[in-house]
């Protein structure tokens, strides 16, 4: 069995190594997606473009101005006292906010009338406006409390009957690429490792190769772990460069226990791979498990609570996330690397992974069989 | 001392849906015997060779190969039987040795470089050991195939259509090489689409939709067939194909270069149907060929399964 089993992975090494897109899928795939997960998207946006339309030009409506270009969440692109130019660069894209300064504000401000700004965002893309227009208010209640002294001390902002303190968890700054790196490992596995093993089974049906395997002695069982074997090596040579990644180039913290995160990521593993191989044998063409893997993919990508947030979803999608193994990983990773989630926390999701690697595996070994046809 | 049959399979079966791919096939090959699987396409050879060597389990019938149940030892059987199949299944990326050597761990062989090494020598591709299988031609490629499906000594060796598409001198050597097989014991079953090969078989097996036609050697079919033929030689006599075969009492009539040739069942229907063009073309008796046979055959059951359908 074990020679059988030696001969299966010795061959599909041989075939990996001389597979030029191979090497492609094991390096330039994890680096390609770090880079675009780790250094493109961010959901934090800063720098976005502002108008300001004023016509009261006093210290306050400048103490404003100042004041919100310093929360570095805005570029001032344009200060004009015309009325509809700020529009016409906000309908043509060139800002995505106005704030507008009413020509009485200092007066109105002086006199404690509680004059107005309003703040005109295009909200075609309300995430990337979210984090800049919450840190609106803060900065002009900051800016005019400097300039508020003296008799004027009385128009300052009263305070608060409580004092709300701001504690993020975990991720203080609230670093986009903390998040996406570690759930990236979720997304670079299953793209690999369930698309890979579905190609891989499926090509020996569609060369004809597999019948040829079937008529030998070879069980159903060692071509599988045959099959298996290399991959797996592959999945951790990934994991380590997502991981080095993280640890030297985005910094991610890592609280967790090391030896955790691999034994929750050997047991993904596994289960893209048994899904890799229960796809495999619902289809006979490379095509089809390619086609049949990117159904999987897309809402593992964006279901998961990798690319979006799990709880904005309604319940329904919830559900069907639930039923996606990335859905649970991603949740480890963050845990572990993020949380330092001990095995007691990462029991219940590792249980569910478990159950998953376990229901696939068995429908993989019971459709798989040893005949053709 | 009678030896027991290599293949004796009764009432093989296979159905795929409600089609009835093969059915309730009988057949025995004695140990060492070249067995030629005749058929059109689509007829159930594949299917049958398939259940032989254990790549389906048929749904009725019983059989034994080299003496093991053919449901219950299909593990047993997978062990000595050879199985060359009608695509190239070796791996086009890895090289001729790689190829060998593989086959040779899948089956647990010893002296695995030896082995290797002799297969090699013996098939003359040593010098291209290290050469990509898929870059191989055609006659080479099988050659190699049949080099890997006999290198664990195997008693009985199936090949479906193994020379398709391949070069007379290459097909040639191969049918020298599988009489070499089955010298030293070997028994084949090989299936093919070629009336010269079929010929160069100790005995063939005729089966068409499924059902098994004809049985036995080459005259045997031929004497069983029960078809006379007649062969006419003259002036425009390979013209006359469409006109004869319309005649009562012809079976079919094909030209062969400047002759023509006529078979029916009844010798005296036959004459009597080329009688018109006895002034011009010398008609004389020959031996029916087996290609009049199969397609006589394989007519005549074509009509049935139509009337069986109306």
């Amino acid at each position: 069995m074990w020679e059988r089993i030696g001969a299966m992975v010795f061959k599909e090494v041989r075939q990996m190594a001389r597979d030029p897109g191979m090497f492609v899928m094991m390096f330039m795939f994890p680096i390609l997606q770090l880079a675009i997960f780790g250094f493109a998207i961010n959901n934090d946006p800063r720098h976005l473009p502002i108008a300001i339309e004023s016509s009261d030009n006093s210290a306050y409506s400048r103490a404003i101005v100042s004041a919100l270009r310093a929360t570095s969440y805005f570029d001032i692109e344009q200060v004009t006292g015309n009325y509809g130019e700020a529009e016409k660069m906000l309908s043509e894209g060139e800002v995505q906010f106005i704030l507008t300064v009413p020509a009485d504000f200092s007066r109105d401000l002086v006199r404690g009338d509680r004059p107005q700004l309003l703040l005109t965002v295009d909200a075609t893309d309300p995430a990337s406006t979210g984090p800049a227009v919450a840190a609106v208010t803060e900065a002009v209640n900051q800016a005019l409390a400097r300039d508020l002294i003296g008799t004027l001390a009385a128009r300052q902002v009263q305070m608060p009957p409580v004092d709300l303190v701001l504690h993020r968890s975990f991720n203080p700054e609230g670093i986009t690429s903390h998040n996406t790196v570690p759930g990236l490992l979720a997304i670079i596995l299953s793209m690999t490792m369930v698309a890979l093993t579905a190609m891989s089974v499926t090509r020996e049906t569609e060369q004809g190769t597999m019948e040829n395997l079937l008529a030998t002695p070879l069980r159903p069982v060692e071509v599988m772990i045959g099959k298996i074997v290399p991959y797996f090596a592959m999945g951790l040579v990934q994991v380590l460069v997502v991981l080095l990644a993280a640890a030297i180039v985005f910094r991610v913290p890592f609280v967790g226990s090391f030896g955790l995160l691999l034994a929750v990521t050997l047991l993904f593993t596994l289960v893209s791979l048994a899904l890799g191989f229960t796809l495999s044998t619902l289809v006979d063409s490379q095509v089809m498990s390619m086609q049949l893997s990117m159904l999987y993919l897309m809402p593992s990508i964006l279901l998961s609570g990798f690319a979006f947030p799990f709880r904005g979803m309604p319940v329904w999608a919830q559900w069907l996330s639930e039923l996606l193994p990335p859905t649970h990983y991603i949740r480890l990773v963050r845990g572990i690397m993020l949380k330092g989630w001990d095995s007691r926390l990462a029991l219940p999701e590792a249980g569910i992974l478990l159950i998953m690697l376990i229901a696939f595996g068995t429908i993989a070994v019971r459709r798989y069989r040893d005949t053709v046809a | 001392m009678r030896q027991e049959p290599a293949i004796a399979v009764r009432g093989l079966t296979k159905r795929f849906g409600a089609r009835t791919v093969v059915d309730h096939i009988d057949l025995t090959v004695e140990p060492g015997r070249i067995c030629g699987f005749l058929g059109p396409n689509g007829s159930g050879k594949t299917t049958t060779l398939r259940m032989i060597c254990g790549l389906l389990i048929p749904d009725e019938g019983e059989g034994e190969v080299l003496g093991l149940d053919l449901k219950a030892k299909r593990r047993a059987i997978k062990q000595q039987i050879g199985y060359m199949t009608q695509k190239f299944g070796l791996f086009s990326d890895l090289s001729i040795a790689e190829n060998l050597e593989f086959i040779a761990r899948v089956y647990g062989l010893d002296n695995r470089k030896t082995r290797v090494a002799l297969a090699l020598e013996r098939l003359g591709l040593a010098s291209r050991a290290e050469q990509l299988a898929g870059k191989l031609s055609g006659g080479w490629k099988q050659r190699l195939a049949l080099a890997a499906a006999v290198l664990h000594e195997p008693k009985i060796l199936l090949l479906d259509e193994p020379t398709a598409g391949v070069d007379p001198q290459a097909r040639r050597e191969f049918w020298d090489q599988i009489h070499a097989l089955a010298r030293e014991g070997m028994t084949v079953l090989v299936s093919t689409h070629y009336m010269d090969e079929a010929e160069r078989c100790h005995e063939i097996a005729y089966i068409a939709y499924g059902v098994m036609l004809a049985r036995g050697t080459t005259d045997e079919v031929i004497a069983a067939s029960g078809l006379h033929a007649l062969e006419g030689e003259g002036h425009g006599a390979d013209r006359l194909a469409t006109e004869i075969e319309g005649q009562p009492g012809v079976a079919m009539a094909a030209a062969f270069g400047t002759s023509l040739h006529v078979c029916g069942t009844d010798p005296e229907a036959l004459r009597r149907a080329v009688e018109p063009w006895a002034d011009r073309v010398r008609w004389s008796q020959v031996s029916p060929t087996l290609e009049d046979v199969f397609i006589n055959l394989m007519r005549t059951a074509t009509d049935n399964s139509v009337l069986e359908q109306a």
